[in-house]
């Protein structure tokens, strides 16, 4: 790899520059104009897409597509008005929008084709889709992008391209064993695997051609300054952004069907990518940098106006859910982000403190006789499951890196076995095994029961939104904690920790005090979350806290959370629960096949964004060194307390 | 002159007493029976062949290894054998291969070095009171003004990992100050350095001596040792051979054949060649 990596402004296919940008434009005009079609003929298809002049859930996200490439297209041309749109003024911006146009548009019809069994099905609207698409992104591909003058075409090793003929023939083989015989569906599963793993390999291979036919780059030019705006207007930016944003993650979360879902995401992907290439996201970057307390505000006004945009509680219970599960993971970011130390199980401080809560819940199936008013019920959560933090770590946290991994691995599952032996025939009988606590009451704070709907400026909040709105209360203050605690005195020596434990105890940090300290603090706060969780949930089971299944929270997905997210971050884990609550969720029509597809996703953004979706600086710095030019002092300063 | 393992005699008032420090690593005694004596305010050179165990002898002094047998003391009081505990008794040390908070900004890793001089807690932290700003405030301030003092302010707000290499170690350096030790141990501080950063490198030394600060070197460029230190001794295969002065060291007989090895007719680095 030489670190000598030339740029430059040429097409991928050779168009001369004015007909790419018609050929761009008509696409995308296409493609928007599409929306207003009819797509299909029938009802059948989910979402009803046989109007003319009324979008519907897919169409919205082909509108959408169409008219982001095609302001992208003029910002970046420098169309007066448009102009704010593309600070970047590069092309590859629009090539990301309008792949996420094609993205759309081609998955709607083939999911149309599909679903319905054939192309016929498809009305002229769903043509005009398909062709303008298809335009859109051929045009982009002949804009002049950033490209990098040399990619040399990796190959993988030939043996690797042997696994899927031979996967196939195994399959074969296995399928021809007779399934009365107890090895057939063993072996049957073995070879499919192989065969995906063979598929995989082709991936991979295709992923890499791709990638030397395209030579994306990035041509480094300075973002112009930004015009002067009055602060009044910059700040009405942050909460446009925070309205934006809730309304996009809104719809995300209200998608009813698997395929509107799939759609969403390929265009919140491309969107996002070209959002950040055009400038548009540094640009807003920097004004959250300039106004924390308004950004702080904005955000948690936009998540707890989330509730009054519902007018069920179908969606509500899953965004308090997906609070919890978040709150859990940013707990787990002060343990693995900060104090770089792996927990793999950790959920069960999440389990401690829901049964905590549910022993003095008043629950008739609970042991202890008593009810606990709300704020007592939260501080025994906090405390009892800050004390197992203590009595776990204090042994444990002796050793180091992989040691303590699977040493929290053990103690986590054996949190849920205990759960289940003290039933009453293999221990004490407490937590009546593995038929849980049920019938958890209701909370009732002040006076304001919460398992009754609640009359809010006139929009009737039901019983998950009166949960979502504490839960949120319970978000900000882990939040506060996170961010005042990180960046202080005891959350450098932690950072310190992580980077070099031996120079940390030179420096006169108690290198075992303040993990246990780390330790405490995060399971305290997930002990805190748990304390919801169990009203919430009406039933706290032993099976709601094991290490791996395929609905979140279990340890792998609070892990897997807070690495998707950003390590470090408050914005990272919040974001990364959240994609990682959704997805299952809304796939849960790929059934046996989530998991896999879940493990791919995983292993493809590992790959193109091992710093996370939301990374602190420190982080992007180490994976990206060579593409971030340095900052100068005053703004990586104020980068530097945002971040940590 | 058979033995000069009597110490030249030191007129400053003892900062450092390590007596008897035996080091033993299973059947390998990696120093044995070392005994040494640091002055307020002096300069004191440790050097010796690779192996000799001089990096084996500061992490006894630093609680890295608790020694086999001997005692190591700072001003009067025996050491407790937890780095940590070192450090807040008042010793800073920094390391061979350099050891940074390699992802935390050059303000940050000084900032970590104030941690034993600091007590802000967690609730502190969490409340964040006027107690908690001033603290803060008095920490970079003081963070800051060794950055001035290493040459590293402008740099600041630059990570660690990305400073060159001379600076990276001027930046253990202000680390290690940052916990206002009264003895500082450098591990090989001019390891890799071209002779102007080498000088360089003299001239910071003397200026934390000058502050009051003891310093214990481990140096294998000996113009550097020799032009800095007081007093040098000389470890070889565990064992301090000899102890004095630029003079009696470059002269001893042992000393040239630990580094240059014994001459070929000659009987093995006898004691009576003088």
């Amino acid at each position: 790899m030489t670190t000598t990596d030339t740029t430059e402004t040429t097409p991928v296919i050779p168009l001369p520059a004015r007909v790419a940008t018609v050929l761009t434009g008509l696409g995308a005009a296409a493609t928007a104009g599409s929306a207003l079609m009819s797509w299909t003929w029938t009802s059948e298809f989910p979402g009803d897409l046989t109007y003319f002049g009324s979008p519907a859930g897919l169409q919205w996200l082909a509108l959408t597509a169409g008219l982001l490439t095609l302001v992208l297209l003029l910002g970046t041309q420098g169309v007066p008005g448009l102009r704010w749109a593309a600070p970047a003024r590069t092309n590859n911006a629009v090539l990301y929008a309008a792949t996420g146009a094609f993205a759309v548009g081609w998955f709607s019809v083939i999911a149309i084709a599909v679903d319905l069994g054939g192309l016929a099905n498809l009305e002229p609207g769903g043509w005009v889709l398909g062709a303008g698409s298809l335009l859109t992104l051929a045009g982009a591909l002949g804009l002049p992008l950033d490209r990098r003058t040399h990619v040399p075409l990796k190959v993988l090793n030939w043996r690797l391209f042997l696994i899927k003929p031979i996967a196939w023939i195994a399959y074969a083989g296995a399928a021809a064993i007779p399934e009365d015989k107890p090895v057939a569906p063993v072996l049957t599963a073995l070879t499919a695997g192989a065969v995906i793993a063979g598929t995989a390999v082709l991936l991979v291979q295709a992923g890499h051609l791709v990638n030397h036919w395209l030579r994306l780059g990035t041509v480094p030019r300075p973002l112009p300054a930004p015009r002067e705006l009055p602060s009044l207007v910059e700040v009405l930016l942050i909460v446009a952004a925070f309205g934006i944003g809730l309304f996009a993650i809104t719809f995300g979360i209200d998608t009813e069907y698997g395929e509107l879902f799939i759609g969403y995401l390929l265009l919140a992907g491309s969107v996002g990518a070209a959002l950040g290439k055009s400038g548009l996201v540094p640009r807003l970057r920097a004004l959250t940098v300039k106004y924390r307390s308004v950004t702080t505000g904005a955000a948690f006004a936009a998540a707890a106006s989330f509730p009054f945009t519902q007018s069920s509680d179908q969606y509500t219970s899953v965004a308090a859910n997906i609070l919890i599960f978040a709150t859990v993971a940013l707990g787990l970011n002060i343990v693995v982000g900060l104090a770089g130390l792996l927990d793999l199980g950790y959920v069960a401080f999440l389990g401690v403190g829901a049964y905590a809560a549910a022993l003095v819940s008043g629950s008739p199936a609970s042991p202890i006789h008593v009810q606990f008013p709300f704020w007592a019920a939260m501080l025994t959560g906090a405390v009892v499951s800050m004390v197992f933090g203590v009595i776990i770590g204090a042994p444990t946290l002796r050793l180091r890196g992989d040691y303590l991994a699977i040493v929290t691995l053990g103690f986590g599952e054996i949190f849920r076995i205990t759960m289940l032996n003290l039933n009453g025939t293999t221990g004490p009988k407490i937590t009546n095994g593995s038929n849980g606590i049920p019938r958890i009451p209701d909370l009732n704070i002040l006076g304001w029961d919460l398992g009754k709907p609640t009359n809010l400026f006139g929009i009737e909040l039901g019983r998950f939104s009166n949960y979502y709105l504490l839960m949120l209360l319970v978000t900000a203050l882990v939040v506060l904690v996170f961010a005042r605690v990180g960046n202080s005195r005891i959350g450098r020596a932690w950072v310190a920790i992580r980077e070099d434990e031996t120079a940390a105890e030179a420096m006169g940090i108690n290198g075992f005090r303040l993990k246990l300290l780390a330790f405490a603090l995060g399971a305290c706060l997930a002990g805190l979350a748990g304390t919801v969780q169990a009203h919430v949930s009406y039933t706290v089971t032993p099976d709601q806290y094991t290490f791996a299944e395929a609905l979140p929270p279990n340890s792998a997905f609070l892990l897997a959370a807070v690495i998707l997210g950003g390590m470090g971050t408050i914005s990272g884990p919040l974001a990364g629960a959240t994609l990682l609550f959704l997805v299952p969720k809304k796939l849960e029509f790929l059934s046996d096949y989530q998991l896999l597809a879940f493990g791919i996703a995983l292993i493809v953004l590992m790959r193109v964004r091992p710093e996370g979706l939301i990374p602190n600086r420190r982080q992007q710095l180490e994976f990206h060194e060579a593409t971030i030019p340095a900052q100068p002092a005053g703004d990586a300063a104020a980068l530097t307390k945002a971040g940590a | 002159m058979t033995t000069t393992d009597a110490p030249a005699a030191t007129t400053a008032k003892p900062i450092l007493e390590v007596s008897g420090v035996t080091m033993r690593f299973g059947g390998l005694t990696a120093v044995n029976d070392v005994s040494l004596t640091v002055g307020e305010g002096e300069i004191i050179g440790l050097i010796g062949p690779n192996g000799a165990g001089k990096t084996t002898f500061f992490n006894c002094l630093t609680g890295l290894y608790v020694p086999t047998e001997g005692r190591v003391a700072y001003r009067g009081t025996v050491l407790p054998p937890k780095p940590h505990l070192v450090t807040q008794a008042g010793i800073a040390r920094t390391f061979q291969n350099i050891r940074l908070f390699a992802n935390m900004t050059v303000l940050e890793n000084v900032l970590v070095g104030r941690h034993s001089r600091t007590k802000e807690g967690l609730f502190s932290a969490i409340l964040r009171g006027p107690g908690y700003h001033r603290a803060e405030a008095a920490s970079r301030a003081r963070a800051m003004e060794l950055l001035e003092f290493t040459g590293l302010a402008d740099k600041a707000e630059h990570l660690a990992r990305n400073l060159p290499y001379g600076e990276q170690r001027k930046l253990e350096i202000a680390r290690a100050l940052a916990s206002d030790p009264g003895l500082l141990l450098l591990d090989e501080p001019t390891a890799g350095m071209n002779p102007q950063e080498t000088r360089a490198a003299e001239e910071l030394v003397f200026a934390i001596r000058d502050r009051g600060i003891s310093i214990l070197v481990i140096e294998h460029d000996m113009r550097f040792i020799f032009n800095l230190c007081d007093r040098t001794a000389v470890l070889v295969q565990g064992q301090k051979i000899v102890e004095g002065d630029r003079e009696t060291v470059q002269n001893d007989e042992r000393v040239i054949t630990a580094y240059l090895g014994a001459p070929l007719e000659g009987t093995t680095a006898s004691e009576d060649t003088q």
